[in-house]
């Protein structure tokens, strides 16, 4: 524990609130199942109390050493174009976010998960289930082994189709920085027409969506490899720390 | 160094592929000591109808008060065990139903003390992001004096606090929009 982060009063320093345009809004009309679902009332402004400065924290116990290769979940191998994901899991202010628990899932290369009200007409793998868990280590960083994941439709509006995408869930330190989010493809030419992606106003923070093609990771051979970084919210500086 | 945090995005149809395997009903399993209390509820959009695409995530203090975590320094005891964490996906009609002890009161801003309470996150196809909101428990006098219930306005306070159902079994809905519409914080 960081006795540092405590300031003069004994109190939390607190996280920092989201930069505006960085995050979709909970009513997003191109997203007609929002419509329902969006609270109509504002949000109630709140203090940040020890409730929400902590949160659940996993460890290594938690998760099999092999949780992170999705090709080796059952006797053979999926079918589909091998890949490798890694990256860092950073704070706002730059900081690894170590020893935190990442959880994915995606659809086969066919576009199509084994999930009971999935009606996609593409084949199931039985070699693939989609799911996958890891931990990252002291420098923030996490690595999975996947297959690229198939384009799917949806039925949110005529001929919609989801690019294609690798769902990412985070919990960080505190309960203010659990974090859903979707990685992209580079060059997908699907994400132009894409409500989930274009939910993010702000272009930039939008692109940050994106995966980076990752030579260095590539594995001669065997697969390509890509590059998806990823920042929770951060910490006000303490006094001490300015 | 100065970065923006990533965009958050919806969990979508398929949530439970990738959430189930820690998918936790019984927060307080292993013995931990504290009142014990079933919470069961419905997760409802705005035409009154079940979410079954939705997830929970509950996040509390021990009976005594004490967070499992690194920062809560209070000198109050740990239980072996007693992790706070709780994850209930809803089922076909919205529903969702979980097992805990009352959490002990915690610190709140300044010199305040909080009621008893849990911190619930809220997940689901159709939301972009989750959404953050509270459970308080009937017939705590302490509710009167809660640092963060004080905040909302008195005619939504009801939509955080549960009601006796049974026997140690409380019932607390989501209610998305409309008139019972929950209240959710922005922290
Ligand atoms: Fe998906």
């Amino acid at each position: 524990m960081n006795k540092r982060a405590a300031t003069k009063r004994g109190e939390l320093p607190r996280y920092r609130s989201f930069h505006p345009g960085t995050q979709p809004e909970y009513s997003y009309p191109p997203y007609a199942s929002t419509q329902k679902r969006c609270p109509t009332q504002p949000l109630v402004v709140a203090p940040q109390t020890l409730s929400e400065l902590t949160g659940p924290v996993f460890g290594y116990g938690d998760i099999k050493p092999t949780d992170n290769d999705l090709t080796r979940q059952h006797r053979g191998e999926p079918i589909g174009e091998r890949i490798v994901v890694s990256g860092r899991v950073l704070d706002e202010n730059g900081k690894a976010v170590p020893h935190t628990l990442v959880e994915v899932w995606q659809a086969n290369s066919s576009g199509r998960y084994p999930h009971r009200t999935d009606q996609h007409d593409a084949p199931l793998d039985p070699n693939f289930s989609g799911a996958g868990r890891t931990m990252t280590d002291a420098e923030g960083r996490y690595r999975f082994v996947s297959i690229r994941p198939g384009e799917y439709p949806w039925r949110n509006h005529y001929n919609a189709w989801r690019p294609a995408h690798i769902h990412f869930s985070l919990f960080g330190p505190a309960f203010l920085t659990r974090m859903v989010t979707q990685m992209y493809f580079p060059g997908d030419p699907l994400l132009e027409y894409d409500p989930m992606y274009n939910s993010i106003a702000d272009q930039k923070a939008r692109a940050r969506l994106i995966s980076v093609f990752d030579w260095e990771n590539t594995v001669p051979e065997w697969a390509l490899a890509y590059r998806f970084d990823i920042v929770l919210r951060g910490r006000d500086a303490t006094p001490m720390e300015r | 160094m100065s970065l923006y945090a990533s965009g958050n995005q919806t969990v979508g149809p398929y949530l439970h592929i990738g959430l189930d395997w820690l998918t936790t009903r019984d927060i307080a399993a292993r013995g931990a000591k504290g009142e014990r209390v079933a919470i069961e509820g419905r997760l409802l959009d705005g035409e009154g109808v079940g979410v079954s695409d939705g997830l929970v995530e509950i996040w509390q203090a021990n009976s005594h008060g004490k967070y499992a975590h690194p920062e809560d320094q209070q000198k109050k005891p740990l239980e072996r065990g007693f992790r706070g964490f709780g994850r209930i996906p809803t089922d076909d009609q919205g529903a969702f139903r979980f097992t805990t002890v009352k959490p002990g009161r915690v610190p709140g801003p300044g010199a305040t003390l909080q009621a008893p309470h849990l911190v619930v996150a809220v997940f689901m196809r159709g939301m972009l992001k989750h959404l953050a909101t509270r459970i308080y428990f009937p017939d705590e006098p302490s509710n009167a004096e809660d640092p963060l219930l004080k905040l909302v306005p008195p005619a939504r306070r009801a939509t955080l606090i549960a009601k006796h159902k049974a026997k140690a079994v409380l019932e607390w809905n989501i209610v998305l929009q409309g008139k019972n519409e929950t209240v959710f914080f922005d922290f």
